[in-house]
């Protein structure tokens, strides 16, 4: 790796310099230790001091025990990509302490539990900053008390909280405006915790003169802003987009999304006269089973939706094959993740984007979206049923472990103000006056998209039987070839109507340079800094596109065309959405240069600027050989 | 539902109709593909009598299957209601999901002994355990019939296949394993048993919970040889009713009269009333040990055990344990399904 792409160059390395509201700060605890609180109250203070924030929480695929890190990243620029190095640790867990310390960039600062002798002779870094706090022994004053006892695990990580509030310049009035707020309802809990930080602000005040120079400082970044995961906004689009239906089965990460959704529809899905529910949620037996609750529910005509994981879109494979030929509006969250099997399994990834596109057998491809923000997990989540309605077929909605699961800084989201567009329904009247002139997948406005009935419909004409492959217009049993020929081709007109319908690209052109970086999803936040970070410190100019869904729309082409070398950005090791690419605009197929991060965390923006770079060099080595 | 289906062809003479006012021909189907003899087009045609004697109105009624000869039968009856014919084994998951999402409406699934007992078992394990309201027919033949004559997990020990191989494991008692995970209603009849499986289905169709109806019904191109247990010949020589099965529909222009004598009767909760006669008088369909305790004891005397097996019409079914408004949920207006502006604004508040 060139020297040049130390992410630290610029910065404060000797604690000298202060730095304002740019740092990376780590939290290393064991999992189940209760510090996800205390680590949710240290973002949220530095949220409230107006100062843009956000957190990921790396945690092992086991309940107690295994380490868990949580970073937060404060960035005045309002960057919030993970980043490579960091500057502050704050080493709590035995397991990880030597490690998390030897991987530590030279010139950072670590907070750690004294009883863990990071500074012991011949463990200590001479080139890194140490703070000594006997946590464990600061925790026994406040919880002295027997019913307190048990407590002590827990409470001991808001005290971290209050020693950094103190060596970093946080206001630990925002910090207990958090635990409030975090704590709600439980005031003796508040009480505790905010003892807590008090006294880890006292102790830190009392032993250490020297602050750390990573500084927060107030400033005006997050007014009216909200502080959520991604998949908390995706069900609550769901709520305000008007799902009835829903059926899961628990998967890291996805588990959440109908979590949350089950949440949100017992405040806002109760009727206010009957107090029964106009919503059904079911936790199904299996991924096979959810998606046909969810196929069973769409074709009787609600807005029905499932959310899982890879290992889950493998097993629904077969029936989302049968909603495509069956036409079958359905909504399928695919919240990604590492797999398969055990071992990294609550690591992030970009890696199904061929497993959905493409997913199931014969001919079928799919649209996908791609949400890169809480807001747009929100606003797609009702685009998401639109689409399925107006199609009448699945669409994927292709999340991340990253944005399902970490916590993001969003604008606050928009209230919706379309009606729900629910697609070309015949009721009985429309029925009537067609007089039997009605098939359930003829081609009648030319866009490929058929009009159908729901069941219950009371007229004699409006029931059809459904069935995967051998129908003609008519909804009848056939197994001609042309009539099968017919019907995939009027499939495939169908998607190319959904080509013009699917959310536009986002694109950046303020330098009209000849090459650009496209990224989807997550991938947005590490691309879009690198691409400032590379005008700025390299002098590589580079215009952007983030890709909003599949399958590819004009715009997005237009663009392709425009740039004659094109950086894909993605979190796979395979080039996914490169070989999509390739096989879509064979013409442009040397354009694309893949720039890929697949070591299961979230991209950073060093991983970006080393792929543009690295590509340079070679076009530069090549014209001069 | 107040509008009436227009007849398809005005009639002369005023055709026989059941008490809705429909003939008979508006519960046909399409015409059957399965082969000449098939045990399975007899159970179609009982089906078509149970519906049209019960007069469930066509367009409210939902039918669904997985894959299989069995699975492609609800092509074959009521033309004028809507059909779903599945992926294989996996007909309980959309009947669940269809019918939770419109309650109003009738749900019969077909399925075969591959569909549900192998493919299929998880959901059909699952679906009686949640008392979807559906009525569940098996179509059993012990073979899989649509993929040439393989054994299926009801096919008994010592069953030969057509070419002489012979099934070595213990067949699944869809019936049994039906009680012991809390069915409501569980029935066994046979294809060759006419008026016993049209009353048996008019009886599933009135149980509010899931009815599951494992009906022996011979495969005459994979089966019916020398050798076969699910065989006409060996079906009609073991089979032994434990009672008769006298069912009366409760309609609003017929009260009917209950016979009084030494039966045990079993009330429904949508007014209809099973009386059980029992060739056993003491069978007693509510005693769920009695009811598994008869059915080991028919295997162990080599016999097939029909009738109504085993009933609970007390328990809750699905639609009351979600505690849904019973309602259809498919056209709710957008105020019940979109909360308003305060909701959002309160939520984004909470999240500041
Ligand atoms: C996923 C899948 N695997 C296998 C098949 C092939 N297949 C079709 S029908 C069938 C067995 C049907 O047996 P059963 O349910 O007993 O119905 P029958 O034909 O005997 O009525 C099989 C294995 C399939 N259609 N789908
Ligand atoms: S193969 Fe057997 S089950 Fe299938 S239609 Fe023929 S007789 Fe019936
Ligand atoms: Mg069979």
């Amino acid at each position: 790796m060139s020297s040049v792409l130390t992410e630290t160059t610029s910065r404060a390395g000797a604690s000298s310099e202060v730095v304002a509201n740019d740092f990376s700060l780590q939290v290393a605890t064991a999992n189940g230790s209760g510090s996800q609180t205390a680590n949710s109250v240290l973002m949220r203070s530095i949220f409230r001091m107006g100062v843009p924030v956000s957190g990921k929480n790396l945690f092992p695929s086991n309940i107690q025990g295994l380490p868990t890190w949580f970073t937060i990243r404060a960035n005045k620029d309002g960057y919030i990509a993970r980043k490579r190095d960091l500057d502050v640790l704050v080493c709590m867990n035995p397991e990880t302490a030597d490690d998390d310390v030897r991987e530590a960039r030279a010139g950072a600062f670590v907070v750690y539990e004294k009883k863990l002798g990071l500074e012991n002779p011949g463990r200590k870094r001479d080139d890194l900053t140490y703070y000594a706090v006997p946590f464990s022994e600061l925790v026994v004053k406040i919880t002295s008390a027997p019913e307190h006892a048990k407590l002590r695990k827990l409470i001991v990580n808001m005290v971290y909280v209050g020693v950094v509030a103190d060596l970093m310049g946080i206001d630990l009035e925002e910090t207990e405006k958090a635990i409030a707020k975090q704590l709600k309802g439980k005031p003796k809990a508040i009480d505790l915790n905010i003892t807590a930080a008090r006294l880890g602000l006292d102790y830190a005040k009392a032993n250490f003169p020297s602050k750390i120079p990573f500084r927060v400082e107030r400033m005006n970044a997050t007014q009216g802003k909200i502080i959520i995961e991604g998949n908390a906004a995706a069900a609550l689009g769901c709520v305000f987009g008007g799902a009835t239906v829903c059926a899961w089965y628990p998967i890291t990460p996805s588990s959440s999304l109908c979590e949350s959704f089950i949440d949100f529809c017992d405040d806002l899905r109760i009727d206010p006269v009957t107090k029964k529910k106009n919503v059904t949620i079911i936790q199904a037996e299996d991924e096979i089973a959810s998606i046909g609750i969810v196929l069973g529910a769409a074709w009787a005509g609600a807005r029905s939706f499932t959310s899982t994981s890879g290992p889950g879109i493998s097993l629904m494979s077969e029936f989302i094959g049968l909603g495509y030929y069956a036409e079958i509006p359905a909504v399928i969250f695919d919240i990604q993740r590492v797999g398969p099997s055990t071992g990294l399994p609550t690591r992030t990834m970009q890696g199904d984007i061929l497993l959905c596109y493409f997913n199931s057998h014969g001919d079928t491809k799919h649209p996908v979206l791609f949400p890169a923000s809480p807001e747009e997990c929100f606003t797609m989540a009702q685009e998401a049923f639109d689409l399925a309605e107006q199609l009448q077929c699945p669409i994927f909605v292709l999340s991340d472990l990253d944005l399902g699961m970490n916590t993001w800084m969003s604008d606050a989201f928009p209230y919706p103000t379309s009606p729900l567009k629910r697609g070309k329904v015949l009721d009985a009247d429309a029925i009537a006056k067609l007089k039997g002139g009605w098939g359930r997948y003829k081609d009648v406005d030319g866009d490929g998209i058929p009009y159908r009935t729901l069941p219950g419909t009371p007229n004699a004409y409006a029931a059809y039987f459904t069935r995967g492959s051998g129908h003609d217009e008519k909804a009848q049993y056939t197994e001609k070839p042309q009539d099968w020929v017919n019907n995939v081709n009027r499939i495939a007109r169908k998607f190319d109507t959904a080509r013009t319908m699917v959310p536009k690209p986002e694109i950046q052109d303020p330098f009209h340079a000849p090459a650009g970086i496209l990224a989807y999803g997550t991938s947005h936040y590490g691309s879009t800094e690198a691409r400032d970070k590379l005008a700025k410190d390299f002098g590589v100019q580079l215009d952007y596109c983030r890709l909003r869904a599949l399958p590819i729309n004009a715009e997005a082409a237009d663009w392709m065309r425009r740039h004659d070398r094109i950086y894909v950005v993605e979190q796979n090791r395979d080039a996914q959405l490169v070989t999509i690419l390739r096989d879509e605009f064979p013409e442009l197929a040397t354009r694309f240069v893949p720039v890929k991060q697949y070591n299961g965390l979230p991209l950073d923006a060093t991983t970006v600027i080393e792929g543009v770079l690295g590509d340079r060099d070679q076009q530069k080595q090549k014209r001069t050989a | 539902m107040s509008a009436q289906p227009p007849a398809p062809s005005p009639a002369p003479a005023a055709p026989k109709t059941n008490h809705i006012g429909l003939p008979k021909a508006d519960y046909e189907g399409a015409k059957s593909t399965l082969c000449l003899g098939c045990g399975h087009d007899v159970i179609t045609k009982q089906i078509i009598n149970a519906l049209y004697e019960m007069g469930l109105e066509p367009h409210k009624v939902a039918k669904f299957s997985g894959i299989g000869c069995s699975s492609k039968t609800p092509a074959y009856f009521l033309n004028r209601a809507w059909g779903f014919n599945g992926v294989h084994g996996r007909m309980p998951s959309t009947a669940t999901g269809a019918l939770v999402a419109n309650p109003t409406l009738h749900g019969i699934g077909v399925s075969g002994d591959g569909d549900t007992a192998s493919i299929g078992i998880g959901q059909f394990v699952h679906v009686v355990r949640r008392n979807l309201p559906l009525v569940y027919i098996i179509e059993d033949n012990g073979v899989y019939g649509l993929t040439k004559g393989q054994f299926s997990a009801t096919a008994d020990i010592g069953a030969k296949q057509k070419g002489g191989a012979v099934n070595d494991f213990i067949p699944i008692d869809c019936c049994s394993l039906a009680i012991e995970l809390g069915g409501t209603f569980v029935a066994r009849s046979f294809s060759g048993d006419m008026k016993q499986l049209q009353l048996i289905l008019e009886a599933a169709i009135a149980h509010k919970g899931t009815a599951i109806i494992d009906v022996i019904s011979p495969c005459v191109t994979f089966n019916d040889h020398e050798g076969s247990t699910k065989s006409y010949k060996y079906s009609k020589e073991h089979d032994t009713p434990v009672h008769e099965v006298g069912f009366v529909p409760f309609f609003e222009e017929t009260l009917a009269e209950i016979p009084a004598g030494d039966s045990k009767e079993v009330a429904f909760p949508d007014g209809s009333v099973l009386k059980f006669r029992g060739v056993g008088r003491d069978y007693d369909p509510t005693d769920k040990e009695k009811a598994l305790k008869t059915i080991h004891e028919s295997h162990g005397k080599q016999e097939i055990l029909t009738g109504i097996l085993y009933v609970d019409p007390s328990k809750p079914t699905f639609s009351e344990l979600l505690g849904a408004t019973g309602e259809s949920l498919t056209s709710l207006p957008l105020e019940k399904v979109r909360p308003g502006r305060e909701a959002l604004e309160e939520i984004m508040e909470s999240l500041r």
